[in-house]
């Protein structure tokens, strides 16, 4: 069986779950005849008719708003964002509506708003951001981001068949970067389990997203010098998995958070208060965070790759943390 | 559709059925008028209802004249000063009463205050206080009406200052664009808070606003039920009809402040005297003397009989629990 690529994964989740249940629908910019801007809905248009596949005008606020009320109303939304950047412009929308249906009037809205995120492709200020927090942040809101293609159907199905809105974070730079052969039939990834990527019994690192695979490089880089790091895959930042980043604070009492996300206001301070306040007595050295600093996305390549964390980084606190 | 403010036709021969839908738009309008009373100048001032008080005396013209015609599978989206849609979507002076008083009976069981409250089960969504907001939801609503095939549609309801928010172009653009069945209603009741309709725009009509996105518009009396009513008809008729959405711009005055804090002192009392003289009350009472040969009495039984279930749902309200903190965090996920 050939691999399939990331967003090709997203792909067969969103269209398996379009054929399983005619109420699910997607709508945004340039999705239906074009294909989307990453091509995740190409084809579609075609098989699923005009009706289920929608072009919108250029109005994120409208796209949100009109996919709350045909949730409302008893439909399965799928709205593509471009970039998870101009999510920003249907703000009020997700956070001010969508997720204060269900509180304040018991108003299940099941609908994914699905967003490529993150950097590492050069795309500056405006098409590279991690916007994760605000939404991480406003009660009402599940939020995901698959590191594997694996994780991307399964989590894109999970999502599609929850009664929440779900903000679906796509990453960029892992769209055809990582592939793997999938098992065939109806795949699913529970929306409250982080992964254990790989075992380790020497330090945790806690991360999601691209990191994932930068942490598993750094991983391998350190094996062979005796220290084994265990990588904890988030997969959803809202519901957290508090058990599985207890366990494993416990399991090797040192512990990185790792994230692409800028540090002040990043979920590593969040899991740093999660551990202190309950794994305390384990930890045998702090806990380091490791992130972008706060700064926007610069766009030249000497610069991004100045902002993003990296390989050599991870390694390096890594071996200081071991030695602690 | 013309720019022309269309009034009613008077002076034809009623009918019974003229006669009929008189009574029940006074009713609907005297009771949202006394419901409102009766929070805002004695619940209120009690504090028996906290948070603010936001009314819409001297508008029920609007919500009564429009959503009288919706029929049971259409969805509404009233703003903050449309009491009477709900009235007319079957909610209970009870639940709203219990609803300002953040009992546990109110329709949004304590969890959101006074005039923000909705209710699935009769297709109304509660009002989103960032305004404009509604307009883009119920473009979603009725997407989903299109999408099954219904000849169901939408009633929109939203004010002059709405008009300035981005969410308000961007779904009317929208509804345009994918010939969304959407009945616009805007009551232009000339101030949103504070600020006056000539800082909220250059032109002098909302509707003309609505002229650049292809959608037909008409503009009424809206202190007079019965032109809001027909020129409602025209709306709804042609949404109905598949030809995509139509805008009612309601011209009005809000006879109040923003909210029960709100003295309202920016307005000149020359304005205020003005729309006083026009209460849509008074003009639906007058037009039922005068071409109906309705009897004075009839007015003030009905509206005894308004103040009597208001005594009743009051009473009721006051009885009804509080919610219990350990709700606090439920229904905030359908599953986690």
């Amino acid at each position: 069986m050939a691999a399939t690529t990331y967003v090709e994964a997203i792909r067969q989740g969103i269209w398996e779950e379009m054929e399983r249940d005619e109420s699910v629908f997607v709508m945004g910019e340039d999705i239906a005849v074009y294909g989307g801007a990453f091509k995740v809905t190409k084809g579609m248009l075609e098989h699923f008719g005009e009706m289920r596949v929608v072009d919108t005008p250029l109005s994120e606020s409208a796209i949100v708003g009109a996919g709350t009320g045909a949730a409302i109303n008893g439909l399965r939304p799928i709205l593509e964002m471009q970039f998870a950047d101009f999510m920003a412009c249907g703000f009020d929308q997700i956070t001010n509506f969508a997720a204060k249906c269900r509180y304040r009037w018991g108003q299940a809205i099941p609908m994914v708003i699905r967003a490529p995120a993150g950097g590492n492709i050069h795309g500056g200020p405006f098409h590279s951001q991690n916007v994760e927090m605000p939404y991480v942040h406003t009660p009402g809101l599940k939020v995901v981001q698959p590191a594997t293609a694996y994780d991307a159907k399964g989590l894109i199905k999970a999502s599609i068949r929850d009664d929440d809105p779900v903000i679906f974070l796509e990453h960029k730079f892992l769209y055809r970067s990582v592939k793997e052969e999938l098992p065939a039939g109806d795949l699913t990834v529970p929306l409250s389990k982080a992964r254990v990527h790989r075992e380790g019994t020497d330090l945790s690192i806690i991360t999601y997203g691209w990191m994932v695979h930068v942490a598993l490089k750094a991983a391998q880089q350190l094996a062979p010098e005796g220290i084994s790091i265990e990588i904890v895959d988030l997969r959803t930042l809202v519901p957290l998995d508090r058990r599985t980043i207890l366990d494993t604070a416990k399991k090797t009492s040192k512990v990185i958070l790792l994230h692409e996300d800028t540090l002040t206001g990043g979920l590593g301070g969040e899991l740093a208060g999660i551990i202190g306040e309950h794994a305390f007595d384990y930890l045998d050295g702090p806990l380091i965070r490791i992130a972008a600093p706060d700064t926007p996305v610069p766009f030249s390549e000497s610069l991004e790759k100045a902002f993003l964390p990296d390989l050599d980084e991870i390694v390096e606190k890594a071996r200081w943390l071991h030695r602690y | 559709m013309n720019a022309a403010m269309s009034t009613r036709t008077v002076g034809h021969t009623s009918t019974e059925v003229d006669r009929d839908l008189c009574r029940k738009f006074l009713y609907h309008m005297v009771m949202m008028r006394e419901i409102e009373e009766r929070i805002e100048l004695k619940l209120y001032r009690q504090g028996k209802v906290l948070g603010g008080c936001y009314t819409g005396r001297g508008q029920e013209a609007i919500p009564v004249g429009s959503a009288i015609l919706s029929r049971p599978g259409d969805w509404l989206t009233p703003s903050h000063r449309d009491m009477a849609a709900l009235l007319i979507r079957g909610i209970t002076p009870r639940e709203i009463l219990a609803q300002y008083m953040g009992r546990m009976t109110g329709l949004s069981r304590g969890r959101d205050g006074n005039m923000h409250m909705g209710c699935a089960e009769r297709h109304c969504v509660p009002i989103i206080s960032s305004i404009g907001a509604s307009i883009p939801v119920a473009g979603g609503l009725a997407f989903a009406m299109r999408y099954r095939g219904e000849s169901n549609i939408v009633f929109n309801y939203s004010g002059d200052g709405a008009s300035s928010r981005g969410d308000w172009h961007e779904g009317l653009n929208m509804a345009a664009v994918l010939d969304l069945p959407i009945a616009y209603f805007c009551n232009n009741n000339l101030y949103a808070y504070s600020t006056p309709i000539d800082r909220q725009m250059k032109i002098s009509d909302v509707a003309h606003r609505v002229a650049g996105y292809g959608i037909p518009f008409e503009i009424v009396d809206g202190n007079d039920v019965l032109a809001v009513h027909e020129a409602a008809k025209r709306a709804v008729t042609h949404v109905r009809s598949g030809k995509g959405p139509y805008f009612v711009e309601c011209k009005t005055f809000r006879m109040s402040g923003h909210s029960a804090h709100d003295a309202a002192d920016y307005v000149p009392s020359s304005v205020r005297e003005e729309w006083s003289r026009r209460d849509p009350i008074l003009m639906l009472q007058k037009h039922m003397v005068e071409e109906m040969g309705a009897d004075e009495q009839v007015f003030v039984d009905l509206r005894k009989q308004v103040l009597d279930e208001i005594d009743e749902a009051v009473t009721w309200a006051l009885a009804q629990p509080f919610p219990d903190p350990s709700t606090l965090e439920d229904d905030v996920y359908g599953s986690v």
